[in-house]
């Protein structure tokens, strides 16, 4: 696939839940490779534009919308797709490590094995694989029957990424990975982050700007459901061309 | 008053007040647990025969049994004692002024015989009479010799009765055809052919039984032969047949080796042995298999329906006005009285499903009643029923204690909705899962009311679990330790002797619940340290 190929794209998205509107009418597109970040003020909307992508949306209840959402090009409304089939193309971490009550082993596994992988070699390749690029592969690989909960946060985080790793989706969606870590644990998540981007496309939503600073090639800034404006990170921090945005990146409101 | 409000404000009279309120629950359980383990821990504990002699110039041999204020003659005390020899005095109990009393002493020669009918025997034995000889109680062999008689006539009844069993079971094609027989006399069909068929069963039944019966009677020859002949303390003399003898102790001269043995032999008949005379003696080691059994075909069948409920108000129905409905119709059922229960067991299960099966599959033997009747499967739906409501609600806290984050986490990774509830959802409801089956075995296993209409009954001669096809023998009745406390204690003849064993059964059951829930707090201890990682 082209590097420069659209991954992740919305057109004229408006979305909301109920007689909320939530978002109101949005245009962005997402290269297939690199991280983008999403910012914005808490209650902009940036986590409900993340959820569309894998439709995480359809779950919660009045949810409704109009415009195009497409994931490598297809729309993910395409009733040829099934929801399943999307979810095992884009992978999904959210903001608290949410391990399941498995082994390290069967939790990475978890979504080979409800796509029906049962080839034990396959599943080794795969764990080991998912497990090295999420940078969990040394702590892990002597204790993989060990239950996923006795990790400490981070790890459970990274544990999560090779989770969403191991159904090898193009894409992966962050929301607020690290707003539960220390800083350490942070600095060792952006480091995987950057290693991913070189193969994938990551879509990070984050509150915080020095994180967005440091790991996105690329930036949206959202604000009360609208994009205020998308561009090269250093260019987005350094000179914006909104005054809104120069207000929220210099910490004015927020 | 302000020191006391400030002493309010603080906290401090809150504190003792609650402390108060434990010490009094505490205090109440440890009495119960106390009085229960004191009466039921004595009971088997060899006590020494008090020979009285009274101002009458008769004797009275017998175990202390009580003693309360003489309300004749005030001062005075007046004694209960044991006397036993019900076959002789018609009653086991007598009470004796303690001003009556001219002398009392410890007999070294007094023996106690426990029989297998008319309960104890005190007295003084004479001699032991067996087919080759006769031996004298002042023999220095005698002790060892009564032992070894009662041991052997032991070992003939078992054989006997081991030989009885085969008997039965080569009975049983023949006692089935009768039955068929009977059914189609009384309904009016033509038997002829049954009769041939019964007529060949009866033929390869007797040859089959032929040489089982001789050595039954080969048994029987040796078995009846031992007496032994004692005195009581009124000089009346008694024959005892050894095969009527369940052991005899000079119990006043046993060291403490030998007592403690006897109390530990005594608590073994009783937890494993069969119950005599109507269940006031012997041991109660059906009632225990039957209530365990029971509790455990209960919690077979309570679990996977009430998890089912559970998840489905949980999981699948929408919250409004029927789950309300239904949370509210579990939580009023778990405050029916439990009798009620056993009324809808008996007119649903036992008539009507019961009354289906045996109009549907044994509709040869009708009218006489295979499953529809009360039987231990009825008893443990019955109770089944009565605990729903308490697993339905803690299954339904353990699945709302899931986090949202994780099912969310499972959808993402391309889980449908099943697979993310059984995947995901159920192991971590797991030990809320766990928590409800517990407080169900804790509540059906003392249950008593439903299933005296549904299936428990003072003596089931078979076990519900043999080793005759299909070995779990569903619609047989059954025998539980409650009811056994119901029964000995408030229905037997004989309450007064019969008492203890009402504190050792409720002993036995206080363990067996103990046991129960312990075994599963284990699991549910397990299965979290599991779920939450074991802190490497």
């Amino acid at each position: 696939m082209n590097a420069h190929a659209e991954s992740l794209g919305v057109k004229g998205l408006v979305l909301g839940f109920g007689e909320t509107e939530v978002l109101k009418g949005i245009d962005l597109s997402v290269a297939s490779r690199g991280v983008t970040a999403l910012i914005g003020p808490s209650g902009c909307g940036k986590s409900t534009l993340l959820r569309c992508f894998n439709r995480m949306n359809d779950h919660l209840t009045g949810f409704w919308h109009r415009g195009e959402i497409s994931v490598t090009g297809r729309d993910v409304y395409d009733p040829t797709w099934s929801l399943e089939a999307l979810r095992f193309q884009v992978g999904m971490v959210f903001q608290k490590p949410n391990p399941f009550p498995l082994s390290i082993k069967e939790n990475v596994l978890f979504g080979p094995r409800l796509a029906g992988i049962t080839d034990m070699a396959t599943l080794d390749s795969t764990l080991s694989r998912s497990l090295q690029r999420a940078n969990l592969w040394d702590e892990t690989k002597d204790r993989l029957d060990a239950s996923a909960l006795a990790f400490s946060g981070g790890q459970q985080q990274r544990l999560c990424i090779a989770r969403a790793l191991a159904s090898s989706p193009d894409i992966l969606l962050l929301d607020e990975p690290a707003s539960a870590l220390d800083p350490i644990a942070t600095a060792k998540l952006e480091e995987t982050l950057a290693e991913l981007s070189r193969e994938i496309a990551v879509l990070l939503v984050t509150h915080n700007m020095q994180q967005a600073a440091r790991v996105a090639q690329r930036t949206a800034f959202l604000y009360l459901g609208d994009l205020v404006e998308e561009g090269e990170t250093t260019q987005l921090f350094s000179a914006p061309r909104e005054k809104l945005t120069e207000e929220y990146v210099t910490g004015r409101f927020g | 008053m302000s020191a006391l409000r400030t002493w309010i404000a603080e906290g401090t009279a809150q504190r003792w007040l609650t402390a108060a309120a434990v010490l009094v629950a505490l205090g109440m359980i440890a009495g119960l647990v106390g009085v229960v383990l004191e009466v039921a821990g004595g009971f088997f504990w060899p006590h020494r025969l008090l020979q009285l002699q009274l101002a009458d110039g008769s004797k009275v041999l017998g175990e202390v049994w009580d003693r309360e204020a003489d309300p004749q003659s005030p001062g005075m005390e007046r004694i209960r004692i044991k006397v036993g020899n019900r076959d002789l005095l018609g009653a086991d109990f007598r009470w004796v002024r303690e001003s009556d009393a001219r002398k009392r002493e410890f007999p070294a020669g007094a023996w106690l015989v426990e029989r297998r009918e008319y309960g104890n025997f005190y007295g003084f034995p004479i001699r032991l009479e067996l087919a080759s000889a006769t031996l004298a109680a002042t023999d220095p062999l005698f002790g060892a010799a009564l032992e070894r008689e009662v041991g052997s006539a032991h070992e003939s009844v078992r054989a006997e009765r081991r030989l009885l069993r085969r008997v039965d079971r080569l009975h049983a094609p023949v006692a089935k055809l009768m039955m068929l027989q009977a059914a189609a006399q009384r309904r009016g069909e033509d038997t002829h052919v049954l009769d041939a068929r019964l007529a060949k069963a009866q033929r390869t039944e007797d040859e089959a039984t032929r040489p089982i019966m001789e050595q039954l009677a080969a048994v029987h020859e040796r078995l009846g032969q031992g007496r032994l002949l004692m005195r009581t303390a009124d000089g009346r003399e008694k024959q005892i047949p050894l095969l009527a003898v369940v052991r005899a102790v000079p119990v006043n001269t046993l060291n403490a080796a030998r007592k403690v043995g006897l109390y530990i032999g005594r608590w073994w008949e009783f937890l494993s042995g069969e119950p005599r005379e109507s269940n006031t003696e012997g041991g109660i080691f059906p009632a225990i298999f039957g209530t365990a059994l029971m509790v455990l075909l209960m919690t077979i069948a309570v679990v996977p329906l009430g998890v089912v409920t559970a998840v489905y108000l949980n999981e699948y129905a929408r919250e409004g006005a029927f789950t309300g409905a239904v949370r509210l119709a579990l939580a009023n059922l778990a405050g029916v009285p439990s009798i009620v229960f056993g009324a809808f067991g008996l007119a649903f299960f036992v008539y009507t499903l019961g009354g289906g099966i045996d109009r549907l599959f044994f509709s040869d033997v009708l009218p006489t009643p295979t499953f529809g009747t009360g039987g231990i499967a009825w008893a443990a739906l019955t109770l089944a029923l009565l605990t729903l409501p308490v697993v339905v609600v803690a299954t339904e806290e353990g699945l709302q204690a899931v986090p949202q984050a994780v099912r969310d986490g499972a959808r993402a990774l391309g889980a449908t909705r099943w697979q993310t509830l059984r995947r995901v959802v159920l192991p971590y409801a797991a030990p809320g899962i766990l928590t409800g089956a517990i407080l169900a075995v804790a509540r059906g296993a003392g249950e008593v009311a439903p299933l005296m209409l549904t299936g428990v009954v003072k003596l089931a001669p078979n076990l519900p679990f043999d080793s005759v096809p299909p070995f779990l023998h569903l619609e047989r009745k059954f025998m539980h330790l409650g009811f056994q406390i119901y029964d000995v204690g408030f229905q037997s003849p004989n309450v007064e002797a019969a008492k203890p064993m009402v504190y050792a059964t409720v002993l036995v059951l206080l363990v067996l619940v103990v046991l129960l829930n312990m075994t599963a707090i284990m699991l549910r201890n397990r299965l979290r340290r599991k779920l939450r990682g074991s802190a490497v």
